[in-house]
Parts: structure tokens; sequence; C-alpha cells
């Protein structure tokens, strides 16, 4: 475990992050660009626990934050999915091209 | 190389290909399949870096709880065997330029900080956690611990007042149908 120095743990979520961002940028369906958005948090929440257990052995706020996000997440995700599906009921459809009416 | 290297590389390819064929897959079933290994590699990970509760945390709510709901939010909203549309060729090509860049630019920053391991060991307990978290001095988190509580009822009655079904016709009234003839 200690042969692994931090940066190749934080190539890993770097990747992640841009993965997840790729996603957001290319699909325009609203449940697969939840996913991205999942992908990115999830991206974050192992740059909290990486820097709190290597560099600030002493603390725990890293992962306090970590168990927060992972609340968050979760109420996020419930929000966005109730939005989804009532968009589904009134417009047949959760393409985020075919709710363009909700700009105006 | 040891065992511990090779496991770390394995988790490392796990995570970063099952993510990567989770956005690029067509079909939104199989995407959402992805993201749930993507999601236990992320597990494995923590596991590795002997954090045992937060892998478990990370198991039961994301993939006991948020992949859940995306998959029953697939089977409500569309039909899992078709496949979506390709995006256009343009729009591939932007994403993947300003991905690269903004990859090459994060990782010139990490390189340049250099961080280095303090080498000190990590000792936690779930003891320590939970008295840290729900106490009051300025070490404590128990005014975030209650936001979150307080967050997690307003999403619970936002999510119920959005997703309620509104009846397009108004019911009948008893005095309407009870009238005396």
């Amino acid at each position: 475990m200690s042969q692994i120095p931090i940066s190749q743990i934080l190539f890993v979520s770097t990747a992640l992050f841009f993965i997840g961002m790729y996603g957001l940028f290319t699909r325009r369906n609203m449940i697969t660009m939840l996913m991205s958005i999942e992908l990115i948090l999830n991206s974050v929440n192992i740059n909290f626990v990486v820097f709190n257990k290597y560099l600030y052995p002493d603390k725990l706020d890293g992962i306090f934050f970590t168990i927060f996000i992972i609340a968050i997440a979760a109420a996020e995700a419930a929000v966005a999915i109730a939005i989804i599906i009532n968009l589904y009921r009134s417009h047949q459809s959760i393409d985020v091209e075919d709710a363009e009416e909700m700009k105006y | 190389m040891t065992a511990s290297q090779i496991i770390f590389y394995v988790i490392a390819a796990f995570i970063l290909g099952t993510a990567l064929l989770s956005v690029t897959s067509r079909k939104i079933f199989r995407s959402a399949i992805w993201l749930l290994f993507s999601l236990i590699g992320i597990a494995g990970l923590y596991f590795w870096l002997e954090l045992e509760f937060i892998a478990a945390v990370q198991i039961i709510v994301y993939v006991g709880g948020i992949v859940v709901l995306i998959i029953f939010s697939i089977f409500l909203t569309q039909q899992s065997g078709k496949e979506m549309a390709r995006p256009p060729l343009t729009r591939v090509i932007a994403s993947v330029l300003a991905v690269v860049f903004g990859f090459a630019l994060s990782w010139v920053l990490i390189e340049r900080n250099n961080f280095q391991k303090t080498g000190k060991a990590f000792d936690w307990t779930i003891a320590k956690i939970g008295t840290q978290m729900l106490e009051t001095n300025k070490e404590g988190f128990a005014l975030p611990f209650e936001a979150v509580s307080i967050l997690l009822l307003a999403a619970m009655i936002g999510c119920i007042v959005i997703a309620i079904k509104v009846p397009t016709q108004p019911r009948p009234t008893n005095e309407e149908t009870n009238t005396p003839t």
C-alpha cells in the first residue's frame, strides 16, 4: 500500500471526473446525464478520502465530507428522478432537447 | 511489484473501464449496469485504502439505493431495449478535446504540487467518527448533521409533491351524487 504514490490515486479520480464530464457533454438523455453526475461526485469523494488519509492522518474531516456528499447525492438523485418522471408524464420524453420551452 | 500494487492497478483499471463503458454505451439499461460495476469498484478502492466504513456506506447508499432508483426510473420512462441516438460527430470531437485538455491541466496541477505522504498511520474508528459527528464544540459536526437531516426531509416531501399525480377530472362531490330525487 505504501508503494503507490498519491499522484496515481489522484490520476484515477481525475480520470473518473473527466469521464463523467464527457458523459455530461455528449448525452442528451436526462437519466444518463444523472449517471454522469454520480460518477463526478464519486471522483470527488475519492479525492477527499485520499487527502485525508495521506496528508492529514490525525483528522477526520475528509471522511465527514465524504459521508455528507453521499447523503446529499442520494437526496439529489431522488429529487432529479421525481422531476424526470413528472417531465415524462407531460412530454412523453426525457430528452433535454424536448423540454426546451422551460427556458423561456 | 507487490500484491497490493497489483490489486490497486486492477481496481483502477476496473473503475475507469466500466465508467467509460457507462458513458458510451448506447443502451440505457446496460449503461446503468456499467455504472453499478463502477460504483462497486470504487467501494473496492475504499477497501484497498482500509476505510471499510466508507466502503460499506458506498455500497449501501450508492449500489443499494441510487442505482436501484435509476433502474426503476429507466423502466418507468423508456423501452430499455431501444438504442439511443448516436451523438453528432462534432459534439463528440469537441467533448473529447475539452475533456483531454481539462485532464491535462489538472494533471499538471497535481504534478506541480507533488503531494508527499506524511507517513503517519491513519487511525480511525467508527466510535471516533460517531462521537465527532455529534459533538457541538469547535471540532464537531453537529450542525451539518442536522442540516443534512432537514435536507433529507425536505427532499422526501419535495419528491412526493413533484411526482404526485394531479387528477385531471375533479371528483363529483357528495352533494352532486346524493341529490334526492
